[in-house]
């Protein structure tokens, strides 16, 4: 399941596009999360979560940071997350079963956003992308 | 049952509305195809399912993608009673077709994906959200007969 050379291609070609905009895709795919999937609320009962909250913008640029650093790092990704990684098994401790839901809602955001983009092919290079970004994130769990 | 408030309901029926049946189902099923292949082991006699265009333009894969979705728009009228709705068909991708019923689970975000790549903006954060209890609600159905 390792990213083949046509996958990089595309995840990268997709980025270039969404350019200085990932922290407002990612901070859509976090406000679908919430409101589709209430359990991973159960992470940030410190934060606003309602629509429109400043504190769900500044964690969607933290994670639109991030996911550009994964991309920008395709060859080494767990590499590249080790700090990441770090951070989540040992203060987050985040259910690995919530990335996958977040991951999913990115891909729908991208969808209503890049409908005319977003072919079955890229669908298939940005899931396994963000499978390994999640696989990289939990790689120190345990 | 699915835990829909009227609102919600109000979303999935008056988008539901305007689904091409036919196209949004092939679409749906070939995505699954092509976005996680393990799982065209249940259609070795689909043919050609090498490549994406293979896989999205085969004509099986269409027929049978509208069949599913059909059996899906089904339940929809039903969400009352989707473990009595989908029954027979549960016993049926248990004891005859053997579908792990994660499946399920894959196909149903697959059209959730679909549903807002053609909605666009129409698909918005309450609209997936009911339509995210409704897909779950439908492969719990389906799951609910295993044995």
């Amino acid at each position: 399941m390792a990213l083949s050379a046509a996958d990089r291609a595309l995840v990268r070609a997709l980025w270039k596009k969404l350019g200085g905009n990932v922290g407002i895709y990612t901070t859509e795919a976090l406000e679908r999360t919430f409101l589709a999937f209430p359990s991973t609320k159960t992470y940030f009962p410190h934060l606003d979560l309602s629509p429109g909250s400043a504190q769900v913008k500044a964690l969607g640029q933290k994670v639109a940071e991030a996911l550009t650093l994964a991309v920008d790092h395709l060859d080494d990704l767990p590499g590249a997350l080790s700090a990441l990684s770090d951070l989540h098994a040992r203060k987050l401790r985040v259910d690995p079963a919530s990335f996958k839901l977040l991951g999913h809602c990115l891909l729908v955001t991208l969808a209503r956003h890049y409908p005319g983009d977003f072919s079955p092919a890229l669908q298939a290079s940005l899931d396994k992308f963000l499978s390994h970004v999640i696989s990289a994130l939990a790689s120190k769990y345990r | 049952m699915v835990n829909l408030s009227a609102e919600e309901k109000d979303h999935v029926t008056s988008l539901w509305g305007k689904v091409d049946v036919e196209k949004v189902g092939g679409e749906a099923l070939g995505r699954l195809l092509v976005v996680y292949p393990w799982t065209q082991r249940f259609f070795d006699s689909f043919g050609d399912l090498s490549s994406p265009s293979a896989v999205m333009g085969n004509a099986k894969v269409k027929a049978h993608g509208k069949k599913v979705l059909s059996a899906f728009s089904e339940g929809l009228a039903h969400l009352e009673n989707l473990k009595g709705t989908f029954a027979k068909l549960s016993e049926l991708h248990c004891d005859k077709l053997h579908v792990d019923p994660q499946n399920f689970t894959l196909l149903g975000n697959v059209l959730v994906v679909v549903l807002a790549e053609h909605f666009g903006k129409e698909f918005t954060p309450q609209v997936q959200a009911a339509y995210q209890k409704v897909v779950a609600g439908v492969a719990n159905a389906l799951a609910h007969k295993y044995h």
